[in-house]
């Protein structure tokens, strides 16, 4: 009844832990599913979105948007203004409910042209 | 808080203590670093001995939480093993079966928890005294279950649990059951042991690092109790349990042997001790206090010239199939003592239906006669328990089938009002 020992190397740092885990299988498995994060491990959550946020001209670079970005996606720029990371923003639309001036609007994708 | 006295030292010692505080004491002994608690009756008084222990600072470092029901008390127990820390808790009846959805996570996140239950039977009607119907009635959620005959055997077997649940290979939570107000409310001596002596039987606590499958580490990111797809590995996972209670048979043997060398205490081979077994036509499989009463009628049957023993089941999960299959070997007739219920099996008890299962491949083995008594704490005498033995013995000599053999099984006292 020998089952393989190779799961116990996921019990380590984070650098020593194998980055992709594959087992063939159930003798390779670990006793119970776990997942190890790594970055992008289910790809880049931007995709999800239906809206997006877009900061119009007037923001007076208060910082609520960014304090209550609940995936930290909201990026503080040198000159203090701000940038959404639209690779990871769902489009929850937060950042515009709380928004003081309203100077953050919910954009349909669809029509949206990027460029 | 109350501050932890460092220099506190448990020395070996008897003392005459409740079946409770026996467990109670265990707790202690294997330096358990968070208990749960609820209370129930019969279990009460163990979480009750718990917080003099943990108010007295005679448990450094260990964290009492008192939580609102038995869902709560498995949730924390489960919480806290899971970040690596040895685990306590007891509960009884009701409140298990309360904590069965908990129950399943523990042991599907291969918990090693250990859990003490003063055994009671379950509502309605309602009660409070001895019957094994709620612990048994956990067979498959993946715990291991034991039953202990005596207060030296609810310490003894608690230690012996946490050596057999946190082995690396096995990784499985238990449940140590005994009778309740039988054993949880009368006094006898009990032997504590030692602390040096216990810490060296036992594994060390869990590092920081957790346990080698679950951890909690913010540096160490992980992410556990996850979906998994019917295309996926969750047969898988399901089989590997199984494996590990395939495994640990073993593992509570070697256990068993190596706690009566340290220790001095014999528990046949962990998995069922067997009491005058040589030269018997007649044997009995029974369970729990009932077992330790039993020795003493076979004793008697014995003196007057009746071919008697017993075995003592010590395990339910894992079932000790191989043993049982050897033991009816020895015997034409084999009575399966049951102190609790399985409505709608073949037998109407739990374990004279797996005693049934694990001999039906077998050839020349004994014959099975279920007996079901004591339900819902209901007094089982010793006279009561000779005459098991002699209707037993009866029936394997002239084919007479025993009064009150209902459907196959024998209901042994049936109240009769005149």
């Amino acid at each position: 009844m020998s089952e393989s020992k190779k799961w116990k190397k996921i019990n380590k740092s984070v650098k020593e832990r194998p980055k992709v885990q594959e087992y063939k299988n159930w003798k390779e498995l670990s006793p119970i599913p776990i997942s190890l994060p790594i970055d992008g491990n289910i790809g880049t959550t931007g995709d999800w979105r239906t809206f997006r946020p877009i900061i119009k001209e007037g923001c007076n670079k208060c910082g609520i948007c960014w304090m209550y970005c609940p995936e930290g996606v909201i990026k503080r720029k040198e000159d203090g203004t701000f940038e959404i990371d639209l690779r990871y923003c769902k489009g929850c639309g937060i950042c515009a409910k709380e928004c003081p001036t309203n100077n953050i609007e919910m954009v349909r994708e669809s029509d949206i042209k990027d460029g | 808080m109350v501050e932890a006295q460092e220099d506190f030292v448990q020395k070996r010692e008897t003392i005459i203590i409740k079946g409770n505080e026996a467990a109670a004491y265990a707790a202690k002994s294997a330096r358990v670093q968070v208990i749960s608690a609820y209370p129930i009756t019969p279990q009460t008084t163990v979480v009750e001995k718990l917080s003099e222990f943990v108010d007295n600072g005679e448990m450094p470092g260990t964290q009492y939480i008192k939580v609102e029901s038995e869902h709560s008390v498995f949730a924390s127990v489960i919480g806290a093993s899971k970040a690596g820390t040895r685990t306590f808790t007891a509960t009884s009846g009701q409140g298990i079966f309360y904590a069965h959805e908990m129950i399943h996570w523990a042991a599907g996140a291969r918990l090693p928890i250990v859990v003490a239950i003063a055994s009671r039977g379950p509502a309605p009607p309602w009660n409070i005294w001895a019957d094994f119907t709620d612990v048994l009635s956990q067979r498959d959620t993946g715990w291991m279950s034991a039953f202990c005959a005596t207060h030296q055997e609810i310490y003894d077997e608690i230690l012996m649990s946490y050596k057999v649940c946190e082995d690396h290979d096995i990784l499985l939570p238990k449940f140590v059951a005994y009778g309740g107000f039988i054993l949880s409310h009368t006094s006898k001596p009990v032997i504590i042991e030692d602390q040096d002596l216990v810490d060296s039987f036992l594994p060390s606590l869990p590092s920081e690092e957790g346990w080698p499958h679950i951890w909690m580490d913010p540096k160490r990111p992980m992410m556990f109790g996850n979906l998994i797809m019917p295309s996926s590995f969750y047969l898988e996972f399901r089989l590997k349990i199984q494996n590990a209670f395939i495994r640990v048979k073993e593992k509570i043997k070697k256990v068993t042997k190596e706690f009566e060398k340290i220790f001095g205490r014999n528990y046949g081979n962990g998995l069922v001790q067997e009491y005058k077994m040589n030269n018997v036509d007649v044997g009995v499989i029974i369970y729990g206090d009932l077992a330790l009463q039993m020795e003493q009628a076979v004793d008697e049957l014995r003196d007057q010239g009746y071919k008697v023993g017993m075995v003592k089941l010590r395990h339910f999960r894992p079932f000790p199939t191989e043993d049982i299959i050897e033991v009816a070997k020895k015997v034409k007739l084999l009575g399966v003592i049951d102190r609790a219920t399985a409505f709608g099996s073949q037998t109407g008890g739990p374990v004279s239906c797996e005693v049934k299962t694990a001999l039906h491949e077998t050839q020349e083995t004994a014959k099975v006669l279920p007996i079901i008594n004591g339900l819902g704490g209901r007094e089982v005498t010793l006279e009561q328990q000779k005459n098991q033995l002699k209707a037993l013995i009866k029936f394997n000599e002239t084919g007479e089938i025993p009064k009150d053999t209902i459907h196959g099984t024998l209901w042994d006292g049936l109240l009769e009002v005149e």
